[in-house]
């Protein structure tokens, strides 16, 4: 490892983008705020799917979590609860930033603190399933606690709730959130590529090679599979946070748990990118986030049925993802990340 | 009731792709809503949609099999979540080519067939629902004897217990797979056809149909046809029990949360049988 | 190790660069004589029937403003033209979507998508903007108290739907000797913000004349089945049932009613006319004598300089698109016809001072009056209500149009 400096590089490369880019394009600071949500999305669901061979489809209801939780405790915060009750969205709230901030950071840590618990307490349950079965009961989970959501009154049930107005006096909400969200993506990516090179790292790998044996060999195999479900949901709690307040406005199914749209997206721009990499899901949720776009603007109506082809031709053409295409295409280039990766 | 007895045609098909070939069709509901607008087709030109019943199967024959060939041959020895995500895919690909050619609209087929109360209309029994009923039921028949009784069925029940000894054995899997995939798309189709006659088909309420089937599928383990009609029936009753009791809001999150509970239930069951056999 | 972070780090940049860039340059709102209006309406997904009778009717619109030459802004003519995204039916694709007009394609004039949750979502968008917004789809009053000061509506609010068709059974039951506080309600509404307040509005409705809300149910937003509904209503017979449940639900509502021969004296709903109840060859006579809840109807006397009366309107609609306006597109059409007004007067394509012209905007088109209260809903037309009598819409309400006597009760046969 002679050039010890050279991944520097990079990441002052990514740095540099994530600085600057939205200056670049004041325009498209909404997309790069979500652009770096959907990294995180990424991210977060390659912990499970990759890591440990855990395949959820139910991630996105920490999303949603945390979504709630974080714009509730704004409302509670600064609004008579019983007030709000009465006339559930009959203000617009305008806060001061010092308020705004201090709602939103405290909102976030709430969020966070609950979709750990939650995590953990459904973890203990769920996580005992294998294979399919995991797969589709997390799909039930989704979808159960977004229509659960559109029942309760508190959160605006079927209605929805309005997140706090991002206050006038601190510029643009496009350029806070993409440096808020891209912030998230770089603690993220460190945060696990410290976790992936400790124990955990290695006893998730474990699990996913073999759970039995793993079992066998002395690991304590749920304590592992609920702590990495509760990193994943951490995480995912401060994106769900991030995007309530940027919407402005949260439905409990189309924004707070969209399983068919974002719950679905994180599992393909994982496999997308390569699953098991550290860079795979990066690299997939980029892609698929900048394509997605593009379809959008000049397919009018159709962009759907040419996201259904891309997706059909990449699991048949790339089932490995670009990183897994890329590694046996030039595999000299990755040399040094399969040492890393196997050691 | 009768929406129960779809469910498991539905769900019967998507056993069978899942215990013969190892692929979660994610677009069961696609196919289903396709063979439902075979129907509306037939009623447009004239034809009693009832015949749809055997005309959308032999329809979706076709389609299943196109499919088959063009992406689920490359990617059905690959794992699990490849072929999940093709065929989610192939379904957003149906979906939107459906709302491309027959437009938004909601459709269903008109049937002209009437109604009988009892008790004051407080119990009624619809001719169409019968009908049906009876169809589902003779078509479950016959497939449970196809599978039983013919060559093909043979074929497709030996690679489901194991493919590479059906190999070794002079079997041709990848026709037994073609004929899987396909044959499950039929038997949506004939639902599709029963769903177009007795609610309404749009090209949006697929996920609908296929997360239902998922689900009977689950709860009924794979293979296991008595299972499957029995949960299929099972769950019908529960989410009407459940959308009366607790009201409609609940009826979709009461579904879910059962398969859950079902599920974990299930794991811990499993889980103490374990321990004893320690 | 060097070979690989560059290669990285040269596949990361070059993506997010050619990507963006390849989302095209900005446009200027106004090019050469174009004034380009924008939109994102539902052309895929659950509101795609609605999203496309949306679109229609601005395409129509836009299309008899440019054959009479269109708008004149300080002397020189000006073409519209529209700049649509299809927003998928989905509120968050929504908000990005409006964000991207605004932004990216530096649109200046935005018209509303279809559906008051999609409109809920992308007011704070343009009022965060300060970019005037003209929406005819979005009718639930929860827009209208937040103090947003840029979106305006040509429609009149959700609450008011169904109260004419609760004021109708009251009436009935004064003509037919009975107290109107006997009567007893039943009420299943989808879980979005426009239903949901229908059924607020039910409610004070039903406080007014004291009448008893047996049933009140909330209907997933996907719904596949109402048998469970249909039961408690066979079962405690309720005088006057009402129904929204969009598009799907009300099909299904209807048919399935009608199959499981539940019925009522009075049976109110709305999107009758894009759930087509009215198509025998596909309900039979199931949706006979339901009470209709709509905007407008081409049985209106309005009339304006584009369009001529309500019924030309209806023939040109026609003419083009094959079917009937439901009126859906003749709200659509209106914020158009509005929007043009505003323009004109405004005499600049200042934002704020377009905003302030469409606050004083008092017109007439063929859709109805048009005069916004401070909110920004119109509270210058009524609501109508039409009863479908023999396979025809029969408007039974308000009575200073209504052609045909209420069919009292339901079905009777």
């Amino acid at each position: 490892m002679s050039s010890n400096n050279k991944p520097v590089l990079l990441y002052g490369g990514i740095l540099l983008i994530g600085i600057f880019l939205p200056l670049a394009l004041p325009a498209f600071q909404t997309q790069i705020s979500v652009m770096w949500m959907m990294v995180t999305f990424a991210l977060t669901w390659d912990i499970l799917g990759g890591r440990m061979g855990y395949n959820s489809f139910g991630n996105i209801v920490f999303f949603g979590v945390g979504m709630y939780a974080s714009a509730s405790m704004q409302h509670e915060l600064y609004f008579d609860i019983g007030q709000f009750e009465v006339i559930s969205d009959q203000f617009n709230l305008q806060l001061t930033p010092e308020k705004y901030l201090f709602g939103l950071g405290l909102g976030m840590i709430v969020g966070a603190v609950i979709c750990v618990a939650l995590a953990w307490v459904l973890g203990s349950g769920i996580l005992s399933l294998r294979g399919h079965y995991f797969a589709i009961c997390t799909l039930g989970l989704g979808v159960a606690v977004g229509e659960l959501a559109g029942t309760i009154d508190y959160i605006g049930a079927g209605s929805g709730m309005a997140a706090p107005v991002f206050p006038l006096a601190m510029g643009s909400a496009g350029l806070f959130y993409s440096y808020f969200f891209f912030i998230l993506v770089v603690v993220t990516f460190f945060s696990l590529k410290w976790l992936y090179s400790t124990r955990f790292g290695l006893a998730i790998n474990a699990i996913r090679d073999d759970e039995d044996k793993a079992e066998a060999m002395g690991l304590h195999t749920t304590r592992y599979k609920t702590l990495a479900w509760c990193v994943s949901a951490f995480f995912l709690s401060f994106a769900g946070a991030g995007f309530g307040h940027l919407n402005g406005f949260i439905d409990p199914l189309d924004v707070a748990f969209p399983g068919a749209t974002f719950g679905v997206w994180m599992v393909l721009m994982a496999i997308l990118g390569g699953k098991g990499t550290l860079w795979g899901p990066v690299v997939g949720a980029l892609a698929f986030h900048i394509t997605q776009e593009f379809f959008w603007s000049t397919l009018l109506g159709w962009q759907r049925v040419a996201l259904g082809l891309m997706i059909v031709i990449v699991v048949v053409f790339f089932p490995l993802g670009i990183m897994g295409w890329a590694r046996e295409k030039w595999p000299e280039r990755f040399g040094h990340i399969l040492e890393e990766e196997s050691s | 009731m009768m929406i129960g007895a779809l469910f498991a045609l539905a769900a019967f098909g998507m056993a069978l792709v899942w215990g013969v070939m190892n692929v979660i069709n994610i677009a069961q509901g696609e196919f289903v809503v396709l063979g439902g607008y075979v129907a509306v087709l037939m009623a447009q030109s004239g034809i009693h949609p009832f015949f749809a019943i055997f005309v959308a199967p032999v329809v979706l024959y076709g389609v299943g099999w196109f499919f088959y060939q063009t992406i689920i041959k490359r990617v059905v020895d690959k794992d699990l979540f490849t072929s999940l995500l093709a065929t989610f895919g192939i379904s957003i690909l149906v979906q939107q080519l459906m709302n491309q050619i027959f437009g938004a609209d909601i459709r269903r087929a008109p049937h002209g067939f009437g109604t009988w109360g009892f008790f004051d209309n407080l119990v009624t029994v619809e001719q169409v629902k019968l009908l049906t009923a009876l169809a589902a039921l003779a078509l479950g028949g016959v497939m449970v004897l196809f599978l039983k009784k013919s060559r093909l069925g043979q074929a497709i029940r030996a690679t489901a217990q194991n493919a590479r000894a059906a190999r070794i054995m002079g079997i041709d899997t990848d026709k037994v797979y073609a004929a899987t995939y396909s044959l499950n798309a039929a038997i949506c189709g004939a639902a599709g056809a029963m769903v177009a006659m007795i609610w309404v088909v749009e090209p949006y309420i697929g996920l609908v149909y296929t997360i239902r089937a998922f689900m009977i599928a689950i709860i009924a383990g794979l293979g296991n046809l008595s299972g499957v009609v029995l949960a299929g029936l099972g769950l019908g009753v529960a989410e009407n029990f459940a959308g009366f009791i607790m009201g409609a809001e609940f009826q979709i999150a009461f579904v879910f949360s059962l398969l859950v509970v079902i599920l974990v239930g299930r794991s811990i069951l499993l889980g103490r049988k374990r321990e004893y056999l320690k | 190790m060097s070979k690989n972070s560059k290669f990285l780090s040269v596949l990361a940049c070059g993506a997010v660069v050619t990507g963006l860039a390849t989302t095209g340059p900005a446009e200027a709102k106004v090019e050469g004589d174009t004034i380009t209006l924008g939109s994102a309406v539902s052309i895929t997904g659950r509101y795609a029937v609605n999203g496309k009778h949306t679109k229609n009717g601005y395409d129509l619109g836009v299309k008899f403003i440019n054959d009479k030459g269109g708008i004149t802004v300080g002397g020189k003519k000006y073409k519209l033209a529209i700049q649509y995204y299809d927003d998928e039916s989905t509120a968050a694709r929504g908000t990005q979507l409006a964000e991207r007009l605004i932004q990216q394609d530096q649109i200046k004039f935005i018209l509303g998508p279809y559906s008051s949750g999609m409109t809920k979502a992308i007011a704070p968008v343009v009022e965060k903007y300060g970019v005037p917004m003209v929406e005819g789809n979005g009718a639930s009053r929860s827009i209208f108290n937040q103090g947003f000061r840029y979106t305006f509506a040509v429609l009149s609010t959700s609450e008011q739907y169904l109260s004419t068709a609760i004021d109708l059974a009251a009436e009935q039951a004064k003509k037919d000797g009975k107290d109107p506080s006997s009567l007893k309600i039943a009420l299943g509404v989808r879980n979005e913000p426009f239903a949901l307040d229908i059924g607020a509005g039910i409610h004070d409705d039903a406080k007014r004349h004291g009448m008893e809300i047996i049933i009140d149910e909330k209907f997933p937003k996907e719904v596949s089945d109402m048998t469970s509904f249909l039961t408690k209503i066979k079962a405690l017979k309720p005088d006057v049932v009402v129904v929204s449940a969009h598009t799907v639900g009300g099909a299904l509502f209807v048919r399935q009613m009608t199959e499981q021969k539940a019925n009522a004296p009075i049976v109110a709903m709305t999107h009758c006319e894009s759930a087509k109840i009215e198509d025998s060859t596909v309900f039979g006579s199931a949706g006979e004598d339901i009470l209709c809840a709509g905007q407008w109807a081409p049985e209106l006397t309005y009339r304006d300089d584009y369009f001529g009366s309500a019924m030309d309107y209806t023939k040109t609609f026609e003419k083009v698109y094959g079917y009937v306006p439901p009126y859906q597109a003749a709200e659509s059409t209106a914020s158009v016809l509005v929007y043009a007004d505003a323009i004109a007067r405004a005499g600049s394509f200042d934002t704020a001072k377009v905003r302030d012209a469409l606050a004083a905007t008092d017109m007439q088109t063929f859709y109805g009056n048009v005069k916004f209260a401070p909110t920004g809903q119109n509270i210058a037309k009524p609501m109508v209500l039409r009863q479908l009598q023999n396979g025809k819409y029969k408007l039974v309400a308000p009575s200073r149009w209504a052609d045909t006597p209420l069919s009292f009760p339901r079905m009777a046969q």
